[in-house]
């Protein structure tokens, strides 16, 4: 098959998008290394030069960029916790036999096609305003006194936004798991004498250990760069409490118009994706077939 | 578990599973309520569930206030324009891949799916200040180059499962019997591969469509999206609730729909054939 003729031809069909992913990637990452090493500010074009290591210095000892790491890895980790967990949890229920089971896939996906920035709006004005949300009713309702979620517990109610939007995906990709697994398969278990938590435990959990290394990587892929949820409810606010890496370069970089701090922040991003990915990159390796 | 449920268990399930499904859809549930109340109903002390005055004022008041369908029509531009580049580049690439493997080709796919793990904040800055300086900015084939790039390893690997899946048995047994190459084209290829680039184009318009990073960074008014445009409502000075409400929902109806019809191909696209 793999003739010289066919070889060449391969490649003539696969340059084009090879080279636009390698440019993709070169140009604006080695552009932004040289920034990171500039004094280059849209606001003061005094500042001009090589910077060294300051700009490094300035990001990183900011106490704002710690606190924003750590509010990263809570909110990946936070709306993976929620997500898989639920969604394997919706999954054995949606997978039992139940009536309307086509309609409530539907209902229950349905979030996911919510573009993010409606996906916060609808929670930020509809369900927690302290005023004429759904959740000040309910509280009120119950003689509480309204929650001011986004001034109380700004990062705690962008997981929950975010948790809302993957739930379905995480749910649906397990779902559709959970139906490969054969009839048979389990019938035998049943017939044997295991309980539901050992079916659980030996025949449902491996099955879907591959579904759910799947699920981690494409949420963590997206979680990192959650942005649109952080600008329309908090703007990483009150102080840093909401801010996360993605959400401090976006302030840093575009709006203090601060290119070399933000470059150096894009930076740091880039090599904590990339330690992240590795890991990744690894298990789906493992668990594709290219 | 058990597969032949007595009816009180299955009762019990389904009351459970639905009661679940409604909780999660409540807030889109809300904003379609919401949409057709006035705005004194939409934030009134004691609310109500189905509208009291059915109005659709909140429809036209979008469009008067921001031009709803300019902002549709940009992402229908960038969403559809993007994935049909995306396609142009990337089915010639997926199609070489799958038929015509060699010893790197698995490492060339995993180097492209690792261009999805760059965050774009990291090249952001760059693009921002290359955008400005080539004039880009705020532009509809500056916003589709960029949707393009991002989601080329989406549509190469999405590709690339489908057309692993053609044998290439029927291709060969095709030319014994004689079809011209135009014919196998035309009767044996395409049929196969209809079906996967069609699913691919449809995942496709739909992450565009809701990608709102670059196109809030990249636009204002003039090539703004309607992720762009619905951003733009979060100050408080915004759209009032039902006005938002209806807004929010012309925007995510489209690809709502459009998700409800193709959710079981969607599987397949968003984790590239790995779970089936």
């Amino acid at each position: 098959m793999a003739t010289a003729q066919t070889k060449t031809l391969s490649r003539i069909m696969m340059a084009p998008a090879v080279l636009l992913l390698l440019l993709w990637m070169i140009v604006p990452l080695v552009m932004t290394i040289w920034f990171s090493f500039q004094n280059y500010s849209l606001i003061n074009p005094m500042m001009t030069g090589f910077a060294g290591w300051a700009n490094y210095v300035y990001v990183i000892g900011d106490p704002s960029f710690t606190q924003s790491l750590i509010n990263t890895l809570i909110l990946v980790v936070g709306v993976l916790l929620i997500t898989v967990i639920g969604g394997t949890f919706l999954a054995l229920l949606l997978d039992q036999p139940i009536w309307g089971q086509g309609i409530l896939r539907i209902i229950v996906i349905s979030p996911f096609f919510v573009m993010p920035p409606v996906a916060a709006l609808i929670w930020k004005n509809g369900f927690m305003h302290p005023g004429y949300g759904m959740l000040a009713h309910l509280w009120e309702f119950f003689g509480l006194q309204p929650v001011d979620w986004f001034n109380q517990y700004p990062l705690f109610s962008v997981i929950v936004i975010v948790a809302w939007q993957w739930l379905p995906f995480a749910t649906l990709i397990l779902l559709t798991a959970l139906q490969s697994l054969s009839e048979e398969q389990r019938e035998a278990a049943e017939m044997d004498g295991a309980n539901a938590i050992n079916r659980f435990y030996f025949i449902i959990m491996p099955h879907m250990a591959r579904s759910i290394t799947i699920v981690i990587l494409i949420q963590t892929i997206f979680l990192l760069g959650i942005f649109a949820e952080i600008r329309v409810t908090t703007g990483g606010g009150p102080g840093y409490a909401s801010t996360n890496i993605a959400f401090l370069v976006f302030r840093t970089g575009i709006l203090s118009n601060d290119i070399g701090a933000g470059s150096a922040g894009g930076v740091v991003a880039v090599i904590i994706a990339n330690i992240v990915a590795i890991f990744l990159m690894r298990a789906v390796g493992k668990n594709l077939d290219a | 578990m058990a597969r032949t449920a007595s009816i009180p268990t299955r009762i019990g399930f389904t009351a459970l599973a639905w009661a679940i499904a409604l909780l999660l859809f409540a807030p889109i549930l809300w904003t379609i309520l919401t949409a057709f109340k006035t705005e004194a109903e939409a934030i009134a002390s004691s609310p109500t569930f189905l509208p009291q005055n059915f109005t659709l004022e909140n429809f036209a008041a979008v469009q008067d206030r921001s031009d709803y369908f300019k902002h549709a029509f940009n992402s229908i531009v960038v969403s559809v324009g993007s994935t049909l580049l995306g396609l142009v580049i990337g089915v010639p690439a997926a199609w070489a891949m799958a038929f015509a493997p060699t010893k790197r080709t698995k490492d060339v796919l995993m180097w492209m799916l690792s261009t999805k793990m760059m965050p774009a904040v990291g090249v952001l800055i760059p693009i921002y200040l290359l955008f400005r300086d080539l004039r880009l900015l705020d532009t509809l084939h500056g916003l589709t180059i960029i949707m393009t790039l991002i989601n080329l390893p989406i549509i190469i690997w999405m590709l690339y499962t489908y057309f692993k899946e053609i044998p290439v048995d029927i291709l060969e047994a095709a030319r014994m019997d004689g079809a011209e190459l135009w014919n196998e084209i035309v009767h044996v290829l395409v049929p196969m591969a209809v079906p996967g680039i069609a699913s691919t184009l449809l995942l496709n318009v739909i992450l565009a469509w809701n990608e709102a990073f670059w196109t809030i960074t990249l636009t204002s008014g003039r090539a703004g999206t309607l992720t762009a445009f619905i951003s733009s409502f979060s100050s408080p000075q915004g759209l009032f609730l039902a006005k938002l409400s209806a807004a929010s929902l012309l925007a995510i109806a489209p690809i709502l729909l459009m998700g409800w019809f193709s959710q079981k191909q969607l599987v397949r696209g968003l984790t590239f054939g790995a779970v089936k």
